[in-house]
């Protein structure tokens, strides 16, 4: 019952963040990271892989949720939607670091429903993403997501319109979205 | 960066604002078509005697066939565009082409004196069809294939191969336009390979270009 309130507030936030409203997305981001964060450590601790990743895992899931927030068909739960695209990219994540995949992740996605306490460990910092980007990407996505400052403020300092300042985050993203998946191919 | 961090640049990117990947998929698959066409109308045209064609079942039975085959795959491309479990009713629906395709071959075997199967199974123009049914749906393939690149598949061979069958669809409709073979027994031999083909470059690109 309580998945199924949860579920509802997703999709609810969910479309609000589609109309255009940042607060509702950040809170929606906020409460799928820390589903994602425990759905992610259980799925690594049964498949026998180092925890000290996970973080990494839970970033990578969260950027795809945000590039690919267009296939999401908004007559439907979210839930769904959400627990397909964490599957693949734990399933992934496992084969990547050369874990066998048989691990029960249907399970381990049940525990999106359980929300994980934030801890130290589960903070690692994983700048050195952001520093493979180049130039104003590299500049524009560390503004806004480290030094937290806004588009406008970013807009200013750079002497740039705040239309290229978007454009420059939104491609930033999607650079880091692909140096997350080729960062861990051997 | 931490994660917290990342979701204030992520919640700052309003730039993101895609068209639903429904849309994406059609948009690819019409102008697929029409390219298509094009190619069909310069460069291969109808066949001569298709006035007279229109008038019998077998060269109308060919468009049920092609028509079934790009209506269940374009069904299943829409799906696996989406993160999620294979739609198995999809699935299924795309087995409705070859079994008309057998009834049809079935019905053919009884009507047909046994003496003239073998030259209805070969035909008039089988190498034609195996080049120009692939060739025809080229550029639908490759325009579906970048449109699912804008969608999450998860399972990318999959959703390419549904990509090679619409394709195949688009393609196969157009050439039974030019080709004279009427036969079910040419187009369960030839018409099939030439779909399995398209289809197979549809998996392959689906396993090169679809992950994410």
């Amino acid at each position: 019952m309580a998945q199924l309130n949860r579920e509802e507030e997703w999709a609810a936030l969910m479309r609000a963040a589609i109309d255009g409203d940042e607060a509702s997305y950040r809170r929606l981001l906020e409460s799928l990271s820390h589903s994602l964060r425990a759905a992610t450590r259980r799925g690594f601790a049964q498949a026998g892989a180092a925890l000290n990743d996970v973080e990494d895992v839970v970033q990578e899931t969260l950027l795809a949720i945000h590039l690919k927030r267009h296939t999401w068909n908004s007559d439907q739960p979210l839930g769904p939607w959400v627990r397909a695209i964490a599957r693949h990219k734990l399933i992934d994540a496992l084969r990547r670091r050369g874990r066998r995949t048989e691990v029960p992740i249907e399970a381990v996605l049940d525990f999106l429903a359980a929300e994980e306490p934030r801890s130290d460990l589960d903070r690692q910092d994983a700048a050195r993403l952001v520093n493979g980007l180049r130039g104003r990407q590299h500049v524009i996505v560390r503004a806004i997501s480290i030094e937290g400052q806004s588009i406008r403020e970013v807009a200013d300092r750079m002497g740039m319109n705040e239309g290229a300042v978007r454009v420059a985050l939104h491609r930033g993203l999607k650079a880091l979205a692909a140096m997350h998946r080729e960062g861990h191919e051997e | 960066m931490k994660t917290d961090e990342l979701i204030a640049a992520l919640a700052a990117d309003t730039e993101a604002k895609s068209r639903p990947i429904a849309s994406t998929v059609w948009i690819a698959a019409a102008a697929g078509a029409v390219v298509a066409a094009l190619i069909f109308y310069f460069d291969i045209g109808f066949r001569p005697d298709l006035s007279a064609a229109i008038e019998t079942p077998r060269f109308l039975f060919k468009y049920v066939l092609t028509l079934s085959l790009l209506v269940s795959a374009m069904g299943l491309v829409l799906h696996l565009a989406r993160p999620g479990a294979v739609p198995t009713a999809w699935l299924m629906a795309l087995a409705v082409p070859p079994a008309l395709l057998v009834l049809a071959t079935i019905v053919e075997l009884l009507v047909v004196p046994a003496s003239d199967w073998s030259q209805r199974l070969v035909g008039s123009n089988a190498f034609v069809c195996l080049v120009l049914i692939p060739s025809l749906s080229a550029v639908p393939l490759i325009a579906l294939i970048f449109a699912l690149r804008q969608g999450a598949p998860t399972h990318p061979v999959l959703a390419g191969a549904a990509a090679g069958l619409a394709a195949a669809g688009i393609g196969a409709t157009l050439y039974a336009t030019h080709c004279q073979d009427d036969s079910p027994l040419f187009l369960l031999t030839w018409y099939a390979i030439a779909i399995a083909i398209v289809t197979l470059a549809g998996a392959i690109l689906g396993q090169r270009f679809l992950r994410w």
